[in-house]
């Protein structure tokens, strides 16, 4: 009894002791509130975004007493300017924080060993090998389909940016720093278009997303559902063979 | 002809124009240009003292709706005192020579005011099968193009044709038929783009580049901010309705009696950069969107080329099925979230038929060499 009352691990009411887990801290709260942020900006940007392209409702009565577009625009256009300025943030931790905090912006293509489990990984969900592989930080696929994510993001902002510009002008500093968007397209209806497409890459990235998150938190036994919560990466048990 | 051209202002002044008319005008212009105050006064001086512009005014292929809507400036006086203020000397739509007779002008022209001369040009260039889609004169008119532009001053590119490529050159472009850009690369070009541009924003370019003698400010694809710097949405009477979310549903509802915005059937004036929400047709009678039609874009590239006028989403042809943005993306969204549920699927059979595995606890290790 007096051994117990020592014991910093967990035990069942029957004095059965648990096994400490390998653990490593992985996301910083930085990156994991920028997760959050993003995720909720992004939510908003899909949806007013989408609301924009196809309206509600025609409103009865005088224009007077509504500001439906309006808001919803405005909405659009907060959520966008939350989602660049966390992005230049984010950028900046890159720089700052720890060695996992770069990886996104980073697929290490160059690297025999990424290329390997980039593979390896593509196999697992083909069901071709037995078991997952384990990583502290993002696995070789998840890593690629990060990076590609980055890269839709600047797409989005850059494109978003452009059509914003349209609203406040040649003169403006939006136009200044995206106007070149327009050197691409120069029918703005052609940005409208890809700055939609860009919209559903991204409903879909958040599908898979999701799915394979809950799912490798099953099945590669280590944590990430809790792991963006807390920031710690658990690894659980390890199969014999 | 000769070397010496008249100024402007002893041209009206013979022709029996009061000083008190030509300041009005000089005023009126520098108003239309957005001059400011001391507008009018530099206006004048430059009428006074500068001689006529020669401008050569080419046809490629087009259907003359420039020329149209450029004879028809709503200011009666503004249309005479531009057509006398320039000298128009070759312009094959309107003026009196024909023949030989008028092929001389344009090299008398090129030789006698070399570089001194503007070259405005009404529709564009084909480059297939060597330019023989359009002859002008006995020769392809791209020939005669390059050529006049190598000795011109500054070259007005009329329309959406010569500034975009309009309709000759939409899909599929048989005749390669291009914007005059991609062919006169060492002169400066003033794109106005429309079809045809507005009559008071030709006549205004055209003032400003004969009265000082260079192009107006540009903007990144080469049109006269003074008129393409706001679209059609920004200063549209109707915008309050955008705001408020009141939309013309169907061609015969009552928004659509109500005046209520245009954008849900397809109304292209958040995209469209032009004059017609201020500037106005006709002499300010109206405009398309105030005539209950949404814009089309004419002045945008390749507008031709962008779905139906009618719809608010472009169509994208893609794998030969026209689609727009919201289609394509949700099919593809469906299509991963099925391909999803079918892996989830397969996953938890495999999990659940699998045979027990040992497993194999791992030790703690407080001292992980990985850890960030």
């Amino acid at each position: 009894m007096a051994e117990l009352t020592k014991l910093q691990g967990a035990i069942d009411s029957q004095g059965e002791r648990a096994v400490s887990r390998q653990t490593v801290y992985v996301y910083e709260t930085a990156v994991r509130l920028w997760h959050w942020i993003n995720a909720l900006a992004i939510t908003v940007l899909g949806v007013t975004g989408y609301l924009i392209g196809s309206p509600l409702p025609s409103m009865p009565g005088e224009a007077s007493a509504y500001y439906v577009m309006g808001y919803i625009r405005f909405a659009h256009f907060s959520a966008g300017y939350v989602l660049a300025i966390g992005f230049l943030f984010r950028l900046y931790w890159a720089f700052v924080g720890n060695r996992y905090s770069k990886q996104i912006f980073v697929p290490p293509v160059w690297s025999k060993l990424w290329r390997w489990g980039l593979v390896y990984e593509l196999k697992w969900y083909l069901f071709l090998v037995k078991d997952p592989k384990k990583y502290i930080g993002h696995n070789p696929l998840g890593h690629a389909a990060m990076s590609s994510f980055v890269v839709v993001l600047i797409f989005m902002i850059c494109t978003g940016f452009a059509l914003y510009s349209q609203g406040t002008g040649n003169d403006s500093w939006q136009f200044a720093l995206f106007g070149w968007v327009f050197s691409i397209w120069p029918n703005a209806q052609d940005v409208h278009t890809w700055h939609h497409l860009g919209m559903w890459s991204i409903v879909i990235f958040a599908i898979i997303h999701v799915y394979a998150a809950i799912r490798e938190d099953i099945l590669s036994r280590q944590s990430t559902i809790s792991s963006i919560v807390s920031g710690e990466r658990v690894f659980r048990d390890d199969f014999r063979h | 002809m000769s070397a010496q051209i008249e100024t402007f202002y002893e041209l009206i002044r013979r022709q029996g124009i009061t000083r008190r008319s030509f300041i009005k005008f000089c005023s009126l212009t520098a108003a239309g240009l957005g001059l400011g105050p001391a507008g009018a006064a530099s206006v004048a001086q430059a009428l006074e003292t500068k001689p006529r512009v020669p401008i050569i005014w080419m046809h490629g292929l087009e259907c003359t709706c420039c020329t149209e809507s450029f004879i028809r400036s709503a200011h009666p006086l503004a249309k005479d005192v531009v057509l006398s203020m320039i000298s128009l000397d070759y312009n094959d739509t309107i003026m009196a020579a024909a023949g030989h007779q008028a092929e001389a002008i344009l090299q008398e022209t090129r030789q006698m005011y070399k570089g001194r001369y503007i070259l405005a040009v009404e529709g564009n260039p084909p480059l297939n099968e060597d330019g023989m889609y359009c002859i002008d004169g006995g020769r392809p008119f791209v020939e005669r193009l390059t050529e006049m532009a190598s000795d011109a001053m500054a070259v007005v590119a009329w329309g959406t044709c010569a500034s975009w490529g309009c309709v000759q050159a939409a899909k599929p472009n048989p005749t390669h038929a291009v914007p005059i850009d991609k062919v006169i690369r060492n002169k400066p070009i003033v794109k106005v783009p429309g079809c045809p541009p507005i009559a008071e924003v030709m006549t205004g370019v055209i003032t400003y580049v004969t009265m000082f003698g260079r192009l107006p400010d540009l903007d990144r694809q080469g049109r006269p901010k003074m008129f393409y710097s706001q679209r059609i949405h920004d200063k549209c009477y109707r915008r309050p309705h955008f705001d408020a979310g009141q939309f013309v549903e169907e061609w015969d509802d009552d928004g659509a009696r109500k005046g209520f915005c245009l954008y849900k059937m397809g109304c292209k004036g958040p995209t469209t950069y032009n004059a017609c929400s201020t500037t106005r047709w006709n002499g300010g009678v109206s405009f398309p969107i105030q005539s209950g039609h949404g814009c089309i874009g004419c002045s945008e590239d390749a507008f031709w080329d962008k779905g139906s006028f009618y719809d608010r989403l472009t169509g994208i042809n893609a794998f030969g099925v026209e689609r727009n943005a919201d289609e394509i993306g949700l099919a593809a969204a469906g299509l991963v979230g099925a391909g999803i549920a079918v892996h989830a699927g397969i996953t938890a059979v495999r999990q659940l038929t699998a045979k027990p595995r040992d497993i194999k606890a791992t030790t703690s290790d407080p001292t992980n060499p990985n850890a960030g």
